[in-house]
């Protein structure tokens, strides 16, 4: 272990303990858990996607109907259109967009011509998450989903009076989050900073203009229109169904990568990454959730966020079965693998949310060391 | 040829729907999805915009034993289907059962080989079951009455330029080879059906190489229509039988002045193709009246997996062309100075995502090569293992 020069002291606290090889040998079970499973690929991925879709549209139908039904109804059809939306935004269109379906030949679910149900063009979502946020993983300065460049996440981001508000943003933030999300493409914080330029945005407006008008034209006019009188509670309904969409959106990827024991990285530590270091990056900046199968299913199998930052363009159905690897291999390694009930999470993250809006904050994740000192109490607390 | 095709049916409650269906309200409601993902919910037959077709029947061509089986499907498109001019083929796409399909859907072209149809009506394929070709043996083994397929609209510019309504054209010749038959047969159907004779000095002739009597598709027919008085003459040539232009010449001798339709294997165009090239034109000047349907061009296959990579990488859309060297075909364009698309560079955001329309490739992760048509690929993890076309 100690004959390898290349592992830098700082490099081996950030990476617990190990040495190049080791990382390197990481990459490499890593790639043959994905070979087995693309291996494996096949009718059966394909009849779980068609089942979900088949699920996610007749709550939508039916959500739509029961709007019809006064009184009575107003509930049940909230409740039908808020399951529907969330499958739609993350089982189906999450996933879809990631290509993880493209294998199917299907263009109703090819990641270039999918389209989901909120207010962001998926073409932008797909430049902004597919790209910038599972490539650049929790590097502060690189990677926008950290803090959203709303919120202060990392005592890497230098700390302002405006940070105070922290907890009004992200409450703000999730009440709005198909908004969050759609504006986030816009950069906002790097036209304010100067490091972008209002004119880079000009080409995203048209698309972003098209979405908002379609998707505001149907949850707000024509649907309500369409139940005659009863416009008012239909448009109240959609904009409630929405609303609970956003919030459960935003409550799990914000558990994704923000709880306690998620590691950042800096731009310099990630300058010649290979192969290995980007697995292990992606490891040791993700947090799954404990939870039942319906949990994952309305996660869209964020709930395993780990495998999904090792494996984003394989079916989300496989997480369950290869986190149980997964872990194996971060038990093997000595590496953390962040994981807990929904509620442990969320706490972990709100803690963050309001500590950062403070000065200061700790300057690193404490190494590590040895499966021993990977406990659910550390990584909880 | 527009006159073949009869007036979409009168207008009524099925015709009031479409409509409707169509209608930018029902998109403004369905959006994003779009209508016809949810009309698929109720009946895989309903569709608004997309193309489908139920098999209504199969129909065994040929009982050639020591060849590859051929059968002639009929189907029932959805109403969205516009129709078809004789000669033009359509993409078939089917969902293949089993390991080997993988729930993958397939899409290949094949020739429509019914005369022309009009929309929503009824019209026929007829495949050849190619070894190699998954669709094509799935299609002619295993598709039954039932069996529902994802379409296309009719393309191709290979047709009948005109009807017989308008007879400018009264000598027509037809030279194929192989499944280069089925376009022809749509245009002699189509002729025959809309009342094409003999009378009037108007002509057709036939001309068609086929491996063996037995691998003779439309056999019968063909004998029907060489029989009676239609003014087709029929000329069927088997096995070592090869195209002479002296043969040509003895059926047809102004054949260089005839509107003339060539469909068939490289060896038979290549032949034809010298044939209507006039010597004593300044450059050898290809006859005008010949038109042409190509196959897919034929690429090498690919060295064993491991072995020396030797073939050339076209960027079809570009035009440029390089030696595959096993860079990633996004490095290889780039090298030539293109600028596609790209991202993570690691096969993980799909940004560079592009069509491969024929060759094999190589997933520089994971070593697997694919030698699928029109398949997708992220070019930055994929490189030519051979001969490949890339849609660049």
């Amino acid at each position: 272990m100690s004959t390898d020069t290349l592992s830098t002291p700082v490099a081996d606290e950030k990476y617990h303990g190990l040495t190049a090889d080791q990382i390197e040998q990481l990459g490499a079970e890593l790639d043959a858990l994905r070979q087995r499973v693309l291996a494996d690929l096949g009718e059966a991925d394909a009849a779980y996607l068609r089942k979900v879709v088949t699920t996610q549209r007749k709550m939508e139908i039916a959500g739509r109907a029961l709007f019809y039904l006064p009184v009575i109804g107003w509930l049940p059809a909230v409740a039908c259109l808020s399951v529907s939306k969330i499958l739609d935004n993350m089982e189906i269109g999450h996933n879809v967009m990631h290509g993880q379906y493209d294998f199917l030949g299907d263009p109703a679910f090819n990641s270039r011509m999918f389209d989901w149900d909120t207010v962001c063009p998926g073409e932008q979502w797909k430049y902004s998450h597919n790209y910038i946020h599972h490539t650049f993983t929790n590097i502060v300065g690189k990677d926008r989903d950290v803090g959203y460049g709303i919120l202060r996440m990392d005592p890497e981001q230098k700390w302002h009076p405006y940070y105070l508000g922290n907890p009004l943003y992200a409450f703000l933030l999730m009440t709005f989050f198909e908004w969050g999300v759609a504006l986030h493409d816009l950069e906002v914080e790097n036209i304010v900073s100067g490091k972008r330029k209002m004119a880079d945005n000009k080409p995203l407006y048209p698309g972003l203009m098209r979405k908002i008008r379609r998707q505001a034209l149907k949850d707000y006019v024509l649907f309500p229109a369409l139940t005659g009188p009863l416009f008012p509670l239909t448009f109240a309904g959609n904009a409630v169904a929405n609303l609970v969409r956003n919030v459960w959106a935003f409550n799990i990827i914000f558990c994704g990568h923000f709880p306690a024991g998620v590691a950042s990285f800096s731009e310099e530590e990630t300058a010649n990454e290979t192969r290995g270091h980007w697995y292990l990056r992606q490891m040791l900046g993700s947090a799954n959730i404990k939870g039942s199968k319906l949990m994952h299913l309305m996660s869209g199998n964020l709930s395993h966020q780990i495998e999904h930052h090792l494996f984003p363009d394989l079916p989300a159905r496989r997480y369950p079965e290869m986190a149980v690897e997964v872990q194996e291999i971060c038990e093997r390694y000595g590496l953390p693998y962040n994981t807990g009930r929904l509620h442990q999470q969320l706490w972990s993250v709100f803690k963050k949310i309001c500590r950062y809006s403070l000065p200061g904050g700790d300057a690193k994740v404490a190494p590590v060391r040895g499966p021993e000192a990977v406990t659910e109490d550390s990584l909880a607390a | 040829m527009s006159a073949l095709i009869s007036p979409p049916a009168p207008g009524g409650a099925g015709h009031l729907v479409g409509r409707l269906l169509r209608s930018r309200l029902a998109a403004a409601l369905a959006t994003p999805h779009g209508v016809d993902r949810y009309l698929e919910r109720f009946n895989p037959m309903w569709a608004a915009h997309e193309v489908r077709a139920r098999v209504v029947s199969v129909h065994r061509e040929t009982s050639g034993t020591d060849s590859a089986p051929v059968a002639t499907l009929t189907l029932q498109p959805t109403s969205t289907w516009r129709g078809h001019r004789a000669g033009q083929h359509v993409l078939v796409g089917v969902e293949l059962p089993g390991p080997e399909g993988r729930g993958k859907r397939h899409t290949r072209a094949f020739s429509i080989s019914s005369a022309a149809s009009a929309p929503g009506e009824q019209f026929t394929l007829t495949i050849r079951a190619h070894d190699e070709g998954q669709v094509s043996s799935y299609l002619v083994r295993e598709a039954q009455p039932g069996t529902l397929l994802h379409l296309s609209q009719a393309q191709g510019e290979f047709t009948l330029v005109e009807s017989p309504a308008t007879p400018t054209i009264s000598r027509l010749l037809f030279i194929t080879g192989g499944s280069g038959i089925t376009p022809a047969m749509s245009m002699v159907r189509t002729l025959l059906r809309d009342g094409y004779d003999g009378h009037a000095g108007r002509r057709v002739t036939f001309l068609h190489f086929a491996r063996s009597p037995e691998d003779q598709i439309f056999a019968h027919e063909l004998a029907e229509i060489a029989a009676a008085d239609n003014g087709v003459d029929v000329h069927l040539r088997y096995a070592d039988q090869l195209f002479s232009e002296f043969e040509l010449r003895r059926l047809v001798p102004d054949y260089r002045d005839t509107d003339t339709w060539l469909c068939g294997p490289a060896g038979l165009v290549e032949l034809v193709k010298d044939a209507y090239t006039d010597p004593e034109s300044s450059g050898g000047e290809l006859s005008p009246r010949l038109r042409m349907e190509f196959f897919k061009p034929a690429v090498a296959r690919a060295a064993a997996p491991g072995g020396e990579i030797e073939g050339e990488v076209s960027f079809t859309r570009s035009g440029a062309t390089t030696a595959a060297t096993g860079a990633s075909l996004l490095e290889q364009a780039e090298e030539l100075g293109l600028k596609p698309e790209f991202g993570c560079r690691m096969g993980i955001c799909f940004s560079c995502t592009r069509t491969k329309s024929a060759g094999t490739v190589r997933n520089v992760l994971t070593g697997e090569e694919s030698s699928l048509p029109d398949e997708e690929i992220r070019i930055c993890v994929t490189a030519a293992a051979g001969d490949c076309h890339i849609d660049l």
